[in-house]
């Protein structure tokens, strides 16, 4: 199902299928192409699949970015360990939402994906991590699977050759931590969902102790698409360093609020006044955050040339993360939005490390004291010091998430930070605004 | 413990699901799917799924208490999960919380006498490109507003008094 | 040997075999990096961040607990920029950590107060609430008090990895997550406080000790535990002549890290209301208390005269005394009283083993040997329950070298879990039990046995034949109960044996016979409870007692002297593996004297000091030395706390070995012989088993 009516700025890679009728089955996906990519694949080398991916300039999806094709070169070849596939569909980043309809639109694609994936490596079982939120989609997952063995595309043998493949849903049960690789791994085996100590990396201590390829959904769907129509002709989509599209989910004041597929290198403002059908109510844009809650704000004056991309948006010091573009109009209250995340990172971090449990807790309070009203200079100075002495520090980039937007609120917006000051409400609270300006009249 | 059929079959398969000797990763499933049945983890499926994969009760008690939707009380029959993660709260999911916890004059995992509702506040649930968004049990609901959320906790009322 | 890896640490130059962690390859040039949750032989967290240093070219601070050295690696562990991000890290740490140290256990000997002293991060900025959960007991040993948790997670990997007992968990998940017991409300484990000497702050705190006194108001013995036969070091603290606590804090004995309930709690005995603090004289059929003098002088009395006319002396002798005391008994009751009716309660055929070993050499265990050969074997012993020490000895080699361990008994223990291979068998059984490993135990480069007392006599010599048959280097451990039975063994407390395993070519009475013989005289029992489950016929038997309560047997004697606990008095006990330790003496029971004091009184009364010589312990020791086989170990060892390891015989032992006198007690974790039925501690924690 759609949720959003869909924008003509939208270059439909992955979601190519969405809207078809009965868009889930593979009756719908073999009469689409559905397969083929496999099919090639099975005939080339493991290093040509993983070559093809390299020069489709893919990178992760799931918000770090990493190149797809290095980190797909880095399962060890003679490893006499099995080898797994795991896909990471514990889509929790705040402002993200695309993987869900990836998998409730086109599942046999992501099946597909896992496919390529594992015969790049030689993997025969493959793992669909799926956050415990979304159990509709295990059952969506669970009937693509069992299409997929009664057609000849999981089980044994597959397409009359040697290659086997299993895949399996796995369900989560709320936890965001879950979302990075390592944690993810621990809890598909049963455990607290607490990161392992990096390295060694996923790729050659992963699940059950062997090689592992572990990535998002979106990522493993762009497979398909590279080997069927050549990596070349998916980095053509995006820029230089990145190439082919993104889904890029929507949200906050906007008018048009949704999932869209868009090329890497979309121009932002063109994003949210053309895609996102401009800010609601005729307000003007104060702020967005561009790749989920983690990623610093950036400013409405920020926006002016900036482009969709990794690259572009490093230069910037924010990152494209997930895809969460998170739009807050002129009446958004900064400190209020800075108090729902640190709520949200309190609330996640795992308990591990010292820096992240007790910094998300301490900046919670804070920040809630601080909104309340009864914050004071000094405390602006403390929310921003807390923030960078975690940067870096904690054991996983949870607290980084935590402390980097954080940080960029008191910096682009202290004056904000400032108007909450001496016992003064909240300026942007409805109730509060008369009050507001009349003080300042 | 006696499990329903579904439930034995499903952990059936969640017992070959994992490579051999992994079947600690049966575990959170397990929880799951039985919360579902069971309303939720009691101290006997604690026990019981720790028999069946091979670890600790204390082992499954550190797993349980670490997962948000694991809960080791009863929820009401219909749980009411409502997003304030900055999406919703952006476009009034933090207003929604305080309408559907004066509507149902319980608060933040609460369960109303009659246990037939109960209400949680939560994090992003992956909907924020159709905020505001809530859960009711597994079910989404997006683009809800108070008079939304009224129809729809009426509406489960009503489906209910027989 | 792989060639060792050149880095440079704070500017000095540092090689380290490679895969050394940064934080270990530091201290190899005196630099110590701090750490919480880093600790040297359990599994690695990351979590603390307090080890985080700087590494030239890595874009950000690193934790040293998990890096390891690379060549040409940079580290600086103390730059402004490391200092920094420790004192945050401590400030983060003490937003919900009470400032309750001045009424805190750990006050004084936390490694916490330590760092925030040493980063200077006194001062905190924190203004909002903190987060309260009460304390909570969770057994007579252990308290939680959660607010003080700063989450290092030492305490379960202890339980879990050291102990193989998996007793503690952590539950909840952020800010709130802490320290949960394996059954809801409360721990049902092995109460062996591990996890509460390991703790760096004061989140759990001992039943025993707690809200009892200032770390700093006691004086800090470490001496050897008077329980099970392992010979743990532990350090007791002792306030104003009583011991408040027994722990780890020393961990320059055997055990290392290790303690079990006994040696870490066991010590409240000692100060049992029930201790005897005067001699008791039989006066008119009841026993009332008597002066040392007077007391002395009666027992110096009877001695003299029965020793004049050539009665019959029966000396029973105890696995808790010293070396020291055990050879000066035996020479006194040899020498003097012209007797050779000594025995003691024996519980391990060593007799036979040595024996067996004859023309061998290095075929004796040490416990360092435990942790460092690449297999053992146990055979009919639940080592976990009755040998602690040696049973985390195994689980350490099995987690840090991958030793492959066997376990043949007739039921489930707790080595079963970490074995290569298993089998049970019917009682009797063990040794077709070890017979049917044979092919793997060949595939082995070396082995331990540990034998329990199902092996004795003939089994031994087929056990060791057995070993011999594998082709490859066999080490045995020959179990026996207590802290100094293998002593009591080696210092002639046997009718057939004279110290150092020398036939005594008299035949005396053992410990059953003289309990049987109706004309014995005189009865000296010097620690130990014969009359516990048998009877005495000699009925007009003067019986006299050398104990520290009123056992069955001391009820029954005519004098009654107080002797001195092992805590309280100097001397060397010898352990299971035959290692020799000293005693150190810390507190002090008034009233009560050591029994070679006694014996040597005795002696003196008796006008035959000159015959026994001082009742010195040092003196006694050269004795030993000079005299008995084996024991010719460095004094340098022995003064410093050391275990020197003793080599008893290597030849034939050409006595009658008595399989039949070999019993184990089979004291569990929470019973201690006559010890355990004093001490509060073990019968709290029995109690709450049953109840």
């Amino acid at each position: 199902m759609l949720y959003n009516e869909p924008s003509p700025h939208e270059v439909k890679v992955l979601t190519r299928r969405f809207g078809l009728a009965d868009s889930a089955s593979i009756k719908t996906y073999l009469k689409t192409d559905g397969y083929v990519a496999f099919e090639k694949a099975l005939k080339m080398k493991p290093e040509e699949i993983i070559e093809e991916v390299k020069v489709s300039n893919l990178r992760g999806r799931g918000g770090a970015g990493f190149p797809t094709g290095l980190k797909w070169s880095f399962v060890p070849k003679t490893s006499p360990k099995p080898k797994y596939i795991v896909v990471n569909a514990d889509e929790s980043e705040p402002g993200t939402c695309k993987d869900r309809l990836l998998i409730e639109n086109d599942p046999h694609q992501l099946i597909e994906g896992m496919l390529i994936a594992a015969l790049s490596v030689d993997a025969h079982a493959g793992y669909i991590y799926i956050r415990g939120e979304y159990r509709y989609l295990i059952d969506i997952m669970d009937k693509a699977i069992a299409e997929a063995y009664e057609h000849g595309y999981l089980g044994r043998n597959l397409l009359g050759s040697a290659f086997h493949f299993d895949a399996f849903t796995h369900t989560g049960a709320g936890a965001y931590e879950c979302g990075e690789e390592s944690a993810l791994l621990e809890s598909l085996e049963g455990k607290r969902g607490v990161p392992r100590i990096r390295p060694p990396f996923p790729a050659v201590v992963g699940a059950f102790q062997s090689p592992t390829i572990l990535n998002n959904v979106e990522t493993f769907c762009a497979a398909p698409a590279i080997l069927r129509d050549g990596g070349a002709a998916f980095a053509a989509l995006g820029v230089p360093k990145a190439g082919g599209t993104k889904l890029t989910c929507l949200s906050g004041h906007l008018n048009k609020p949704g999932v869209y597929e868009l090329p890497l290198g979309f121009p932002v403002k063109k994003m949210i006044e053309e895609v996102g059908g401009g800010i609601r109510n005729g307000k003007k844009l104060k702020a967005f955050v561009p790749g989920g809650s983690s990623c610093p704000v950036l400013t409405a004056a920020e926006c002016e040339g900036l482009t969709m991309d990794y690259d572009a948006l490093a230069k910037v010091k924010s990152m494209l993360g997930s895809g969460g573009v998170v739009v807050m109009d002129e009446d958004t209250c900064i400190v209020k939005v800075a108090l729902r995340v640190m709520r949200f990172y309190a609330h996640e971090s795992c308990g591990w490390c010292i820096p992240c449990r007790e910094g998300t807790a301490w900046l919670r309070k804070l920040l809630q004291r601080f909104h309340d009203g009864h914050g004071q200079r000094s405390d602006i100075v403390l929310i921003g010091d807390l923030a960078k002495n975690m940067l870096g520090r904690t054991f996983c980039p949870l607290g980084d998430a935590a402390a980097m937007p954080t940080i960029s609120f008191v910096e682009k917006f202290r004056d904000e930070f400032e108007a909450h000051l001496d016992g003064r409400p909240c300026p942007y609270e409805p109730a509060n605004r008369l009050a507001a300006h009349l003080v300042a009249q | 413990m006696t499990l329903s059929p579904h439930l034995e079959a499903k952990f059936a398969k969640l017992l070959t699901s994992y490579p051999p000797g992994r079947q600690r990763s049966a575990m959170i499933p397990m929880l799951m799917f039985a919360q579902d049945e069971l309303g939720q983890v009691t101290q006997e499926l604690v026990e019981e799924v720790a028999r069946r994969i091979g670890c600790t009760p204390l082992q499954v008690e550190e797993v349980l208490t670490y997962y948000s939707m694991l809960h080791k009380k009863p929820l009401g029959k219909y749980h009411v999960q409502i997003c304030t993660n900055i999406s919703c709260m952006l476009t009034g999911g933090a207003e929604l919380w305080e309408h559907a916890s004066g509507k149902l004059r319980i608060g933040h995992r609460e369960v109303a006498a009659d246990g037939f509702f109960s209400l949680e506040e939560v994090e992003c649930i992956g909907a924020c490109s159709w905020a505001p968004a809530i859960q009711v049990n597994y079910d989404f609901h997006h683009h809800v507003t108070p008079e939304k959320l009224d129809r729809l906790l009426a509406g489960l009322r009503s489906a209910n008094a027989v | 040997m792989a060639a060792p890896v050149k880095l440079t640490i704070d500017g000095k130059a540092v090689e380290a075999a490679p895969g050394t962690l940064v934080i270990d390859a530091a201290k190899l040039v005196g630099i110590n990096i701090p750490s919480f949750c880093y600790y040297e032989g359990l599994t690695l967290q990351a979590a603390c961040r307090m080890c985080l240093v700087e590494v030239e070219k890595a874009p950000k601070l690193l934790a040293a607990c998990t890096l390891p050295v690379a060549e040409g690696m940079v580290v600086r562990t103390e730059t402004p920029v490391v200092a920094e991000a420790r004192k945050y890290t401590l400030e983060f740490l003490l937003t919900n950590h009470p400032l309750d140290c001045p009424v805190c256990d750990k006050g004084g000997e936390c490694e916490l107060q330590d760092m925030v002293f040493r980063y200077g991060a006194g001062e905190s900025r924190y203004s909002e609430n903190k987060l309260h959960v009460d304390e909570k007991q969770w057994s007579p040993v252990v308290f939680y008090d959660g607010p003080r948790c700063i989450l290092c997670f030492r305490c379960v990997r202890i339980c879990s990895e050291g102990m193989g007992v998996g007793a503690l968990g952590i539950v909840n998940r952020g800010a709130v997550s802490e320290i949960a017991p394996n059954h809801g409300d409360h721990l049902e484990c092995d109460e062996c406080g591990m996890c509460i000497d390991i703790c760096p702050v004061g989140a759990l705190t001992s039943g025993t000790y707690r809200y009892k006194t200032r770390p700093w108001e006691m004086d800090h013995v470490g001496t050897i535990c008077t329980h099970c036969s392992n010979g743990c070091k532990t350090t007791l603290g002792v306030r104003n002549g009583q011991i408040i606590r027994g722990n780890n804090r020393d961990r320059s004995g055997i055990n290392g890290e290790f303690l079990c309930i006994k040696g870490r709690y066991g010590f409240d005995f000692t100060d049992h209301p029930e201790r005897l603090q005067s001699p008791l004289m039989r006066v008119n059929g009841k026993l009332e208390a008597a002066s040392w003098s007077v007391a002395l002088a009666a027992v110096a009395k009877k001695f003299s005269e029965v020793r004049a006319r050539h009665g019959s002396f029966g000396v029973i002798g105890s696995t808790h005394t010293t070396n020291e005391e055990n050879y000066y008994l035996q020479k006194f009751a040899r020498s003097v009283l012209g007797t050779n009716h000594i025995d003691h309660h024996r519980s391990g055929d060593v007799v036979t083993l040595l024996d067996a070993l004859s023309g061998t050499a290095g075929s004796l265990s040490t416990t360092a040997d435990l942790y460092e050969r690449k297999a053992v074997l146990v055979v009919g012993a639940d080592l976990s329950s009755q040998q602690p020490f040696l049973a985390f000895q195994i689980r350490a080699n099995y987690r840090h070298h991958q030793a492959r361990v066997y376990v043949v008994t007739e039921n489930e223990v707790r080595e079963d879990g970490i074995a290569a291979a298993t089998v049970r068998v019917d009682k009797g059984g063990e040794l077709a039990g070890v017979h049917s490993l044979a092919e793997k135990l060949k595939t082995e480069s070396e082995l331990v046995i540990v034998f329990g007392d199902s092996i004795k006599g003939e089994a031994v010599r087929e056990l060791v034949a057995f070993g011999n048959s594998l082709g490859i280097p066999v080490k045995y451990v020959a179990l026996v109960d207590y802290s100094n039975s293998r002593g009591a063994l080696d210092m002639g407390l046997v009718p057939e044996l004279l110290p150092g395993y020398q036939p005594s070519n008299q035949p005396g009475m053992t410990v059953g016979e003289m309990l049987e013989s109706e004309s014995l005289e005189v009865l000296w029992v010097v620690g130990a409870n014969p009359l516990e489950s048998a009877a005495m016929k000699a009925k007009d038997a003067f019986v006299v007692v050398q104990e520290m309560f009123l056992t069955e047997t001391a009820q029954r004697a005519d004098i009654v002297l107080p002797a001195a606990s092992a805590y309280e008095k100097t001397g060397t006990v010898t352990n299971v593996t035959g290692e020799v330790q000293r005693l150190k003496t810390g507190p002090s029971t008034m009233g009560a004297k050591p029994d070679l004091e006694i014996i040597g009184l005795i002696a003196r009364d008796m006008g035959l000091a000159a015959a026994v010589g001082p009742w010195i312990a040092d003196k006694v020791f050269e004795e030993i030395r000079a005299t008995v086989k084996g024991y010719s170990v460095p004094m340098a060892i022995i003064s410093a706390g050391g275990a020197a390891h003793t080599m008893p015989v290597n030849g034939r032992i050409p006595v009658e070995s008595r399989p039949d006198l070999i019993h184990s007690s089979r004291d569990n974790l929470f019973t201690s012989g006559t010890l355990g039925r004093y001490s509060k501690m073990l019968g709290s924690v029995m109690e709450g088993r049953q109840a």
